[in-house]
């Protein structure tokens, strides 16, 4: 049991790898646009491993149903339809922005790995679900009572930042808008014509 | 033994499903005609009951082209991205109770009971999240569309898919809105436990206002007529699947069909009392008085089954007689319903189903119905008396932009 959830584990992981690389490789941006669907919905099945449900799904939902989507609706306003536009996708020293990347990633996941005590006990834990009911896990009510009581904080802060974002790219839409030419709607365009007589 | 079970829940269902598709192309087919005074299909035998596979022999046997300028891999994969979503969505509706524990009492009994869920052979996955799977199924059913219009590298498509990509997103938002409203009065997101709560009152009533929200924003999702937009025969031939014959096209008839009647399974399932039928459990106690508990469980699983089918029926015809009586809206008009009514409307459901549930969570539900449903009603009428406004406003804002010149001379 142990071992097929490691080889499950390994290939959800090759997977979600595999299609990253490809989203930076592609030549065509839609193409890498959907390599990147495909690296989501592997992080969504990771989730599901761990028996994450609501995570999963959430990953689903808001990434693959909502974010991509947006991405694929952008490219097709503004990109030449065909997508034949990209050429150069990686640049000659590539290896610098690998390093970089290394580093940042090695700052980030190093005190969680050097913190976190490691259990190598080998026993199996026990399996839930002899009745055929799930067990109870922390669920979307826990999740929720966190949000609004341990880490509200958080939680508010990445809310406003999003209404940030969102002001703001209202905001430049406006300012593009005053910018182009005025388009008469057909009851000004009737009183317009009907002027001169 | 439950691998066996599982296997032959799905490959039932997925053939049901297909079944179901074929006859509702036929279902509709037949009240359009009604509606329009003619006669519809009715020479591939009794009533036109073979249509739906004559349509299907002539789709098989026609010429399988694929554009030389479309985005080869992409558009192959477009079908398949649209008619997965639409058929595994169902892996979490509960089409009834039939339970082979041969227990008939797990079905009413209080959800958190031992295996309650598990033994129902009509559900074929009880998980703990199944409305947010729904919601996260519907989400991804865009790509399907979106990229056909896209990977077929022609114009009309490429309209298509860029109209279906806004759509979509505008709407799910006011649905995954009002869906939140039935899920606060159900305080779970179990699609089983849903229709246990919805034993006694149908959250129908309480959450009129989500439900009148979820089948418009339920229409729009499915890019049905008032809303279809995406395949306006009139200005972009067939929009996404011009470039797409044969079976491929066929594919995406079945995922919009399916998807309707998917869609309505979610309607009767979170709105209208799943497979709830009042007198249900009673019939359930007589028979197994008369009969022993083995028989009431089956019978109880078919009678549920069919008033499931029944509810499901009824939204189906409601979808068929929308397309026959509403012209389609114009592109303008379906965001301001879409951003400027729907989801407004769908938050201040929320906020009311927060407030009235929250104040007071021990009430009778009955009486909390009841104000839902006033609150409800009166929030809607304003809502049409605003419209209304607006509407009148714009025809004198217009006739003021006329008049000045007076008539010609």
């Amino acid at each position: 049991m142990q071992l097929l959830v490691q080889v499950i584990f390994v290939l959800i992981a090759a997977e979600i790898v595999g299609a990253a690389v490809m989203v930076v490789t592609a030549k065509n941006i839609v193409h890498a646009a959907l390599w990147l669907i495909a690296s989501f919905c592997g992080v969504g099945a990771l989730y599901l491993l761990l028996e994450a449900e609501f995570l999963a799904v959430v990953q689903v939902l808001v990434y693959v149903g909502a974010i991509s989507i947006l991405m694929l609706f952008a490219i097709m306003l503004t990109r030449h339809v065909t997508g034949k536009g990209a050429e150069t996708s990686l640049y000659q020293r590539w290896w610098v922005g690998l390093i970089v990347a290394a580093v940042l990633f090695a700052a980030v996941i190093a005190p969680t790995v050097l913190a976190h005590p490691w259990e190598t006990a080998t026993a199996a834990p026990a399996l839930p679900g002899e009745t055929g009911q799930p067990a109870a896990m922390a669920g979307i009510v826990d999740l929720g009572r966190a949000f609004v009581e341990e880490y509200l904080l958080p939680f508010e802060i990445a809310a406003v930042l999003l209404l940030v974002g969102l002001v703001g790219a209202i905001v430049i839409a406006f300012e593009e808008r005053a910018a182009r030419r005025h388009i008469p709607t057909l009851a000004e365009e009737v009183a317009h014509r009907r002027q001169p007589e | 033994m439950h691998i066996v079970i599982i296997f032959l829940q799905v490959l039932i269902t997925i053939l049901a499903v297909s079944t179901g598709f074929a006859y509702l192309t036929l279902f509709e087919r037949r009240m359009l005609a009604r509606f329009q005074n003619r006669v519809g299909p009715n020479r591939a035998g009794p009533w036109g009951i073979f249509q739906p596979l004559a349509d299907a022999v002539k789709l098989f046997f026609k010429e399988d082209i694929i554009p030389s300028a479309a985005d080869k891999g992409v558009y192959l994969l477009a079908p398949a991205l649209a008619v997965i979503p639409a058929l595994i969505i169902w892996a979490v509706i509960p089409m009834g109770c039939w339970n082979i524990a041969g227990d008939y009492q797990a079905c009413f009994a209080a959800p958190g009971a031992d295996g309650a869920g598990f033994y129902n052979i009509l559900q074929i996955a009880d998980v703990n999240i199944g409305v947010l799977y729904l919601m996260a199924v519907t989400s991804i059913g865009v790509y399907g569309i979106t990229l056909a219009g896209w990977a077929s590298n022609s114009k009309y498509s490429m309209l298509g898919g860029i109209r279906s990509a806004a759509q979509l997103i505008s709407y799910e938002l006011a649905l995954g809105t009002a869906i939140l409203g039935a899920v606060m009065m159900a305080d779970t997101l179990s699609t089983r436990e849903m229709v246990f709560r919805q034993a006694g009152l149908w959250f129908a009533v309480p959450q009129f206002l989500a439900f009148v929200v979820f089948l418009i924003s339920a229409t729009a999702e499915l890019v049905r007529t008032p809303f279809d937009l995406v395949e306006a025969e009139q200005e972009l031939t067939c929009g996404y699947n011009t470039e797409y014959g044969s079976m491929k096209f066929a594919l995406f008839f079945m995922s919009e069909y399916v998807k309707m009647i998917a869609l309505s399974a979610i309607g009767v399932t979170l709105f209208l009392g799943g497979w709830h039928f009042p007198g249900l459990k009673l019939l359930g106690e007589v028979v197994s008085g008369a009969a022993g508990a083995g028989v009431a469980t089956v019978v109880v699983g078919i009678v549920s089954l069919l008033s499931f089918l029944l509810k499901v029926l009824v939204l189906l015809f409601l979808l068929v007689w929308l397309r026959a009586s509403w012209p389609r809206v114009r592109y303008d008009m379906l965001m301001s319903i879409g951003w400027k009514w729907l989801l407004p409307l769908a938050f201040i459901n929320v906020v009311v189903t927060a407030v009235v549930v929250g104040l007071a969570p021990e009430m009778n539900p009955l009486v909390q119905g009841i104000i839902l449903l006033i609150i409800g009603v009166a929030v809607l009428w304003g809502a049409t008396f605003l419209s209304e406004k607006q509407r009148s406003n714009l025809k004198v804002a217009a006739k003021a932009a006329v008049a000045p010149t007076g008539g010609r001379q």
